[in-house]
């Protein structure tokens, strides 16, 4: 067997953490920052051996590892990644080394746990990624809501106890539909593939079952409310201002960051390749739901006075474009029968997740920035801060104009691609989309207009101090990734192109 | 004869003697030795798990004219409640020497109960099986008012009793008809009579079945039998509700599986209803009223209703994976009772009851290690993976599926939703609060810390390694049946 290379991604941050819960003293904050650091880094050294190891000409599942784990019901410990799930297993770990960095200034209580809760919470969300068996994906997927609890509720703001609550019954109601639907599956599959078969759990053997119309249609709702929620997508999505708001930075850059994705992924790994049929019969009505996420949430965003609501809102928003993306796939092929804009299509969705993931990151840790020193997330508290923080302006300039879809950012790959090949599809889905553009541009400049121009009001904003240090180095990192993916996409796409072709098969292929 | 039959009950034969000749020894004894007492009940657990363990290759052995049956399902019962009753006697060590007034009896009590469960587990026969609920029973309402003279205490006690006594009732008079129709007092005999007679089966034989099921789901606690239960957990000191909420349901699970799967079987078409039935109303009532309580006690009380409950819904199959996945349920559901009241034993010290929910405020900033365990036990009673509690649910609920009851599958599911509100309100209050003034002291390097650590590990370790306890319990399933 190969070097159980994913293993070490899910359990070397899971159980370093866990050692870190034994360093509590407040004489260890030091060695505890270093060390998670450390942490940090290296599972982002093994996510780059994955992306460098990683073959890009085949849809198979790569560095796979398969041990039995409940024999009586054939459910195995099974890992695998391929062009879907490698680019988010990096992206959480490096969003893992910019919260610990970030938490350098802004946490100094419970610093151990603090670390501790987010590295464990890094190896659940690679697990998420990297599980191929539909009880141990579960068990990640639910396990990783406790991390992201603890955290909300332990270092967030005011009315964090209504919003980690909120935020795990909602996302727990959802998985329990989705435990349903598994079993549900197992029960299929064990019927077809026999009881003594190895793939009664296997997500891939789960693609290819056979199923009939009306059995496609009641998982499929299963699978979205599980999905749509996590996404999250209109009218699912109240969860999420709440808790972007209450969170800490660092939180609300995972849940921006990756937590969202996992829904995104939901769909990649589950709805489309499981109930292509019900799929392309709902396709229309996801559709709709995106384009009211698109516009509607965004001309909600506009009217926030809370900064971190108005980047929650715009991540719906941006979130809206990857479900659309992925479900105008149905009628692209329909109209025109060409593939490669099916492709560009779905690989626009995928890179805008990816995109986003960046660009929120980068926004909620802005935000961060001016909430350490003010603690003030009101629009209305700041105005002129470019006097003051010229370093600051400048970075959080490129980040609003990356939200915004400006060229030679990673925001306008993904948008790109997925309104030109809306345009096939119908032409009002791509106007829809399009709106965004002009919808997001209004609301991150005003904002950034609002706090960072004009002449300085507030007495408290005259005695901020640049960022420097730490902050900078975060921001950096940020700034390089974003313009990177939005000037030369192509080491991505090409990560993309063959899991994608493959699951355009699978979604055209109909079970019934 | 009888001397080699009487071989088969040497671990009974072993707790009697213990416990009588603790009950007359605690005569003698000066205060200051009562410690004494305390080894000695745990020496009558550990001398009754060595001779059960003794008797392991004798199974499966029917003894006393079919009265007593030795098989793989009672002697692992037998041993396992042995082995939690040890547990709990770790964590009221402490509690009871704290409070000046040390009872023995609170040991010579709790060993006679555990006899009378071990005697209700092995039960083969109508007579030895009341036998057994009587003794289980009978200790339970003396324990309940021994140690505080309040009247909650009295109350629950009084309550207990009278339930009980007519619970009992209900059972004997089920026996009474059912020894009419069939004419034996024998399970095995009875359910030979059922299989054979092809006819449906006449209406005083329902009555019969309805009436031992009554004061089965009485047993445990299960809706509309339950009214009880959080009365009884509210009034308990805890360290009997920490002995009230573990052990009996281990016996009780083996009452059942002697009714369902003995006794029985050919009847399912017509208690599988009774079961879904009193499952479902369990969920509800459980989950929904656990939410409004605010004593700690009173709310896992309720949560107890909703996991029985679930247990009857993996009973009600009738199958022989149904009765794995409910036995790995029952265990598990065990272990993290045991666990629960277990912290709330060890916080509470001389003065404070640890019962309400706000005496939890800030425990992570105060006790962290215990705030950690009970997180982890809440969570697992919750149901969250990776904890043992999450797949106990699972095995049940792919069962359920398996067989066919999808919307029973997706109902219980969804109550498990409404369940993790109020168990992550527990969480709330210890992790995210203030403290509020500092009043408990306890030692990590005590025993019963120790044991508590166990336990709560347990729980997560079982949950990342669920197969070793369900093969465990298939195998003990499967060789009984």
């Amino acid at each position: 067997m190969a070097f159980p290379l994913l293993s070490w991604l899910i359990w070397i941050p899971i159980f370093g953490g866990a050692a870190l819960l034994f360093l509590r003293k407040e004489t260890c904050v030091l060695w505890v920052r270093f060390f998670s650091l450390c942490l940090a880094m290296f599972s982002f050294g093994l996510s780059c051996v994955l992306l460098i190891g990683f073959d890009v000409t085949t849809s198979e599942m790569q560095w796979a590892e398969t041990i039995p784990w409940i024999p009586s019901f054939q459910i195995f410990y099974r890992l695998g990644v391929d062009g879907l799930s490698l680019p988010l297993i990096v992206l959480t770990c490096f969003t893992t080394i910019l919260v610990i960095l970030a938490s350098y200034r802004s946490v100094q209580n419970n610093v151990a746990d603090y670390c501790a809760t987010f590295l464990i919470m890094q190896g659940l969300m690679c697990g998420v990624f990297a599980s191929l068996d539909a009880v141990l994906f579960y068990s990640f997927w639910e396990a990783m809501l406790v991390p992201m609890f603890l955290i909300i509720g332990r270092w967030g703001g005011q009315n964090r106890i209504y919003a980690t609550m909120k935020f795990f019954l909602y996302t727990f109601f959802g998985s329990v539909l989705l435990l349903v639907a598994i079993l549900y599956l197992q029960m299929v599959a064990k019927s077809t593939l026999g009881a003594e078969s190895d793939g009664l759990f296997n997500i891939l053997a789960f693609q290819n079952l056979a199923l009939t119309m009306i059995e496609q249609k009641w998982i499929f709702l299963a699978f979205l409310i599980a999905f749509a929620i996590k996404v999250p997508m209109w009218p699912v999505h109240t969860w999420l201002p709440d808790a972007h708001v209450e969170a800490p930075a660092g939180g609300s850059v995972v849940l921006a960051a990756i937590l969202l994705k996992m829904g995104g992924y939901g769909f990649l790994r589950f709805i489309l390749p499981i109930t292509p049929d019900a799929s392309q019969f709902f396709a229309s009505g996801i559709i709709g739901l995106s384009l009211i996420a698109i516009i509607y949430i965004a001309l909600v965003a506009i009217v926030q006075t809370d900064m971190k609501k108005l980047i929650a809102y715009s991540s719906i928003s941006h979130m809206g474009i990857v479900t659309l993306g992925l479900f105008t796939v149905f009628s692209i092929i329909k109209n025109t029968e060409n593939h490669d804009v099916a492709v560009a299509s779905m690989e626009g969705s995928l890179v805008q997740m990816i995109s986003h993931g960046f660009i929120s990151a980068a926004l909620f840790l802005c935000v961060g920035v001016l909430y350490d020193r003010l603690h003030s997330r009101l629009i209305k508290d700041y105005g002129g801060v470019v006097n003051t923080m010229p370093i600051f302006a400048a970075f959080f300039m490129l980040f609003a104009m990356a939200n915004v879809g400006l060229p030679g950012t990673s925001g306008f790959v993904g948008e790109f691609l997925v309104i030109l090949s809306a345009f096939q599809a119908k032409i009002w889905y791509a106007v829809g989309a399009a709106t965004l553009l002009i919808l997001g541009a209004s609301y991150t400049l005003w904002m950034y207009k609002r706090v960072i121009f004009g002449s300085i009001t507030q007495p408290a904003v005259a005695t901020l101090r640049d960022i420097q240090g730490t902050e900078i180095c975060v921001l950096l990192l940020l700034a390089i990734a974003i313009l990177w993916l939005g000037l030369w996409p192509e080491p991505l796409l090409n990560i993309l192109q063959a899991s994608t072709e493959h699951l355009l098969n699978q979604m055209l292929h109909s079970k019934l | 004869m009888w001397s080699s039959e009487l071989f088969f009950v040497y671990p009974e034969v072993v707790l009697t003697t213990f416990a009588s000749f603790i009950l007359l020894l605690d005569l003698w004894l000066s205060p200051k030795s009562k410690w004494i007492i305390y080894t000695l009940s745990q020496l009558a657990l550990m001398a009754t798990m060595y001779c059960l363990i003794q008797l392991i290759a004798f199974t499966p052995t029917i003894v006393f004219n079919g009265a007593i049956i030795l098989d793989s399902i009672s002697l692992s019962l037998k041993l396992i409640i042995c082995l939690f009753g040890s547990f709990v006697f770790i964590y009221t060590r402490k509690y009871l020497f704290d409070r000046q007034e040390f009872k023995a009896e609170y040991f010579i009590l709790c060993l006679f109960s555990i006899l009378g469960m071990m005697i209700l587990v092995s039960s083969y026969n109508f007579l030895s099986l009341y036998l057994g609920i009587e003794l289980l029973a009978l200790p339970l309402y003396a324990l309940i008012t021994m140690l505080q003279g309040n009247k909650l205490a009295t109350e629950a006690a009084m309550k207990y009793f009278i339930m009980g006594a007519l619970a009992s009732g209900m059972l004997l008079y089920g026996i009474s008809l059912l020894y009419g129709v069939t004419g034996s007092l024998s399970l095995i005999a009875v359910a030979e009579h059922l299989s054979i007679s092809s006819a449906a089966p006449s209406l005083t034989l329902m009555f019969g079945l309805i009436f031992v099921f009554v004061s089965l789901a009485f047993k445990f606690g299960a809706v509309p039998f339950h009214m009880w239960l959080p009365d009884v957990y509210q009034g308990s000191p805890i360290i009997m509700t920490l002995f009230i909420g573990t052990l009996p349901k281990l016996a009780a699970f083996g009452f059942a599986i002697r009714m369902l799967n003995d006794t029985f079987p050919s009847l399912h078409f017509h208690w599988q209803p009774l079961l879904i039935t009193m499952g479902i109303l369990s969920l509800i009532i459980g989950n929904v009223v656990a939410i409004a309580q605010s004593n700690l006690k009173r709310m896992l009380a309720y949560s107890t209703i909703a996991h029985m409950g679930f247990l009857f819904l993996g009973l009600s199959l009738g199958s022989e994976a149904g009765f794995i996945a409910a036995y790995n349920y029952i265990l598990i559901y065990a272990l993290m009772a045991l666990g629960g009241f277990g912290v709330m034993t060890l916080l509470s010290c001389e003065s404070i009851e640890a019962e309400n929910i706000q005496d939890f405020q800030g425990l992570s900033s105060q006790h962290p290690w215990f705030a950690f365990l009970m997180m982890l036990i809440l969570l697992s009673l919750a149901g969250i993976p990776p904890f043992s509690g999450f797949y106990a649910k699972f095995f049940i609920i792919k069962e359920l599926i398996d067989s066919g009851y999808l919307g029973l599958a997706l109902f219980a599911v969804l109550m498990t939703v409404i369940g993790a509100y109020y168990y992550l309100r527990i969480i709330r209050v210890m992790f995210f609060d203030a403290p509020q003034g500092s009043k408990i002291q306890t030692s990590l390097a005590s025993p019963e810390a120790i044991v508590l650590t166990l336990n709560g590990f347990l729980l997560l370790i079982l949950g990342i390694f669920p197969a070793a306890l369900y093969q465990f319990c298939q195998v003990l399933v499967l060789t009984a049946f």
